[in-house]
């Protein structure tokens, strides 16, 4: 005789099942709302926003790089329309100018305010965090306000927003209010207070509108920011880039560099140990290029002052290198000369047929113009995502004010297959003194192949 | 060295750019080896395609290309990812830098079937009044050397590349800035009309002057009025629709 054959025990279990699901959607319900802000007697600014409000807004949005991803490619300032891919699929940004109908004009600032600080819509859908309310909520509201009024003041565009390309589950309601109930936790920024005011406004800056997070963390697998490792490095999803770590020094930790140094690299792209390239130069070109120095500072002395782990290498990037004997990953065999070894390897000729010209036979580089590959953190660091994708499709600094006319790199997708360019990466990483694990095809060919973001 | 290295070291030279060996200097050239190391100075046929001509193009042309690939009006993933970290400014320094080299075109390929090239030369220089078909010179210029600032010379490409242009723009794969004058043109022509064109134009030879005419000529028999649109080049006033070529509106 079966338990499940009385039905007093049936009705139990779907009674205790029901209730614990009703607790847990409390819960969630719960976590989402709490703290939220309060829309129901929002109204309209009585007058319209004085220049200086709206000049603080746009110094703001630019720090945000709002128009990074709300403008599309050939598109109107802030119409929005751009597709940000995801693993769970594209979500579409949405269109910020003041038209009343497409646009954000029949928002009130408390409106705008509880999309950047909870990230829900003025209509109470909750946003996809593809929108980095996770960063933004730490943004104050004397700022959202200042951002709002400088949105409010372009010009109006007809363009009604995008259906995102999500799919089910991850489209509900539902689902996003439990990933919110799992990873998000609103709440303006509150400074420390052993740091001082400048450390304080780096982090604020960098912390919230610069939402660096959003990319310089690892994500899991339900795509949210792994918070707890601060900013160790991430793989950009969708499009196999790799954010490197800003905290260590063996990726892109900035703590044995000068303030001056790390200014100049989020100021113009560029800076005498390293330049940004792929999806950081549009970080540089439409935002950091247009902060204050004074900003750009703080960010620095924040960044500068990230915990750091201990170096895998007991050298410091770009140290001299006089003649070094190269490093290989394999034992020599007697008789054989081992594989990326050596200027008469094929890596070695490879080198000098395509790269020699640029960055120099001992990799020695051209100062201000191409990179040292030599004692670089970037050839060395353990993913090798990045070198492959500049070897593949090139690529330039930002155009910025600081370094208008910068040098570029050309595209070798055609020109060198997979083998080769995994020989090729590998002979740079353990020559001249560098010492990094060697590259394989398999890692050229998936980040040849792997999906890019709709941009 | 072993043999295979050799080998394998050789076969890389034929199928890869050449390395220049000169010194590095601070100058436009050497900041737009990005773009020759697959343009090549006269263009060059690649495993995907051919990669045009770039020295002695309208610098207006040249910029509004580079503006179409970052902006999605032309599609070709190698060139939007590099002109992405580009200013509007710096781009119109390469326009600039390109358009001024001069470099001698190579001697034309020969052509295909006689009715084909024939009926090629025919739309090129008198259009289909029946279609309201403009010429190609109307715009093009007389010599099809392109006239300056914005309107490209069709000589010294290969009938492929040409044919491939002028579907992409049919397909709307390739698009101008609005109004798109060729979307225009092209929805007046058939396939075979599109490949008459390319294999006549491809046999060319060019004439001694290369440079793009100064001005439009002068409405023919046949005019057809035809606004086009192009970007304002960086550093003037926003310019907006250009007047019809040929004349006034």
């Amino acid at each position: 005789m079966s338990a499940l054959r009385k039905p007093g025990r049936f009705k139990v279990a779907v009674l205790v099942l029901a209730s614990v699901l009703a607790v847990l959607a409390a819960l969630v319900w719960f976590l989402n709302t709490r703290g939220e802000v309060d829309v129901i007697n929002a109204s309209m600014p009585a007058a319209p926003a004085d220049q200086t409000l709206v000049e603080r807004g746009a110094y703001l949005a630019r720090a945000g790089n709002c128009a990074g991803c709300h403008t599309a490619r050939g598109g109107e300032a802030y119409a929005g329309g751009l597709g940000i891919g995801t693993p769970f699929g594209t979500v579409f940004t949405s269109n910020l100018t003041p038209d009343k109908a497409t646009g954000i004009g029949d928002w009130t600032p408390a409106h705008f305010w509880r999309a950047m600080h909870n990230g829900r819509s003025k209509d109470g859908r909750l946003l996809y965090p593809a929108f980095p309310y996770t960063s933004y909520t730490k943004v104050t509201r004397e700022d959202s306000d200042a951002i709002y009024a400088f949105l409010q003041s372009q010009p109006a565009v007809v363009q009604p927003n995008r259906e995102h390309g999500v799919g089910f589950p991850y489209n509900s309601q539902a689902a996003l209010a439990v990933w919110r109930a799992l990873y998000f936790r609103p709440g303006t920024f509150q400074p420390t207070d052993s740091r001082n005011a400048e450390w304080n406004r780096g982090a604020y800056l960098v912390q919230g509108l610069g939402h660096c997070a959003a990319c310089h963390s690892a994500r899991n697998a339900l795509g949210a920011t792994t918070t707890g490792l601060g900013l160790a490095g991430g793989l950009i999803p969708m499009q196999n880039w790799y954010a490197p770590s800003l905290a260590s020094p063996d990726e892109a930790g900035v703590g044995h560099w000068s303030r001056a140094e790390v200014v100049s690299l989020l100021k113009t792209g560029v800076s005498p140990r390293a330049s940004v390239t792929g999806p950081m130069a549009e970080v540089v070109l439409r935002s950091t290029q247009y902060l204050n120095d004074a900003d750009l500072d703080a960010m620095a002395q924040y960044l500068q002052a990230l915990p750091g782990m201990r170096s895998e290498t007991d050298e410091p990037d770009n140290a001299s290198v006089a003649a070094r004997v190269p490093t290989t990953t394999l034992p020599p065999k007697s008789g054989t000369q081992p594989p990326g070894a050596g200027e008469g390897s094929v890596g070695g000729k490879l080198y000098a047929q395509h790269c020699a010209q640029c960055h120099g036979d001992n990799g020695q580089g051209v100062p201000n113009a191409y990179p040292a590959l030599a004692g670089n953190r970037a050839v060395t660091m353990a993913n090798s995502a990045n070198l492959v994708q500049i070897v593949l499709n090139g690529g330039y600094a930002p155009a910025t004010a600081g370094n208008p006319r910068p040098f570029g790199m050309p595209p070798f997708v055609l020109v060198l297959n997979d083998q080769e360019v995994a020989t090729l990466l590998t002979y740079v990483r353990q020559s001249w003194g560098n010492r990094a694990e060697a590259v394989t095809q398999f890692e050229v060919h998936h980040v040849k192949t792997g999906s890019s973001s709709q941009r | 060295m072993s043999l295979p290295g050799l080998l394998l070291a050789a076969a890389a030279a034929f199928t890869a750019p050449a390395a220049l060996a000169a010194p590095f200097e601070d100058t436009i050239a050497q900041r737009t080896m990005a773009c020759t190391a697959c343009h090549g100075p006269q263009g060059r046929a690649a495993p995907d395609g051919y990669y045009p001509r770039l020295a002695g193009k309208p610098v207006g042309y040249l910029y509004n290309q580079l503006l179409n690939f970052r902006d999605g009006r032309r599609h070709y993933g190698l060139m939007t990812q590099l002109l992405d970290p580009l200013s509007d400014a710096y781009l119109m320094e390469i326009a600039q830098y390109f358009s001024a080299l001069e470099v001698p075109y190579p001697a034309p390929l020969p052509a295909g079937s006689a009715e084909l090239v024939r009926r090629g030369r025919e739309l090129v220089m008198n259009g289909n009044p029946a279609q309201k078909l403009p010429a190609c010179v109307q715009c093009h210029g007389q010599a099809m050397t392109g006239v300056a600032p914005n309107i490209p010379g069709l000589l010294g490409l290969p009938r492929d590349y040409l044919n491939a242009q002028l579907g992409a723009w049919r397909d709307g794969q390739r698009r101008a800035h609005a109004p798109d004058c060729m979307a225009d043109v092209i929805k007046r022509l058939s396939s075979d009309d599109i490949n008459a064109i390319g294999t006549w134009l491809a046999a060319q030879p060019l004439p001694a002057d290369t440079h793009p005419a100064a001005t439009l000529p002068a409405p023919a028999p046949g005019y057809v009025n035809l606004p086009c649109g192009s970007a304002p080049l960086a550093g003037q006033a926003k310019a907006g629709t250009t007047a019809a070529p040929g004349g006034t509106r």
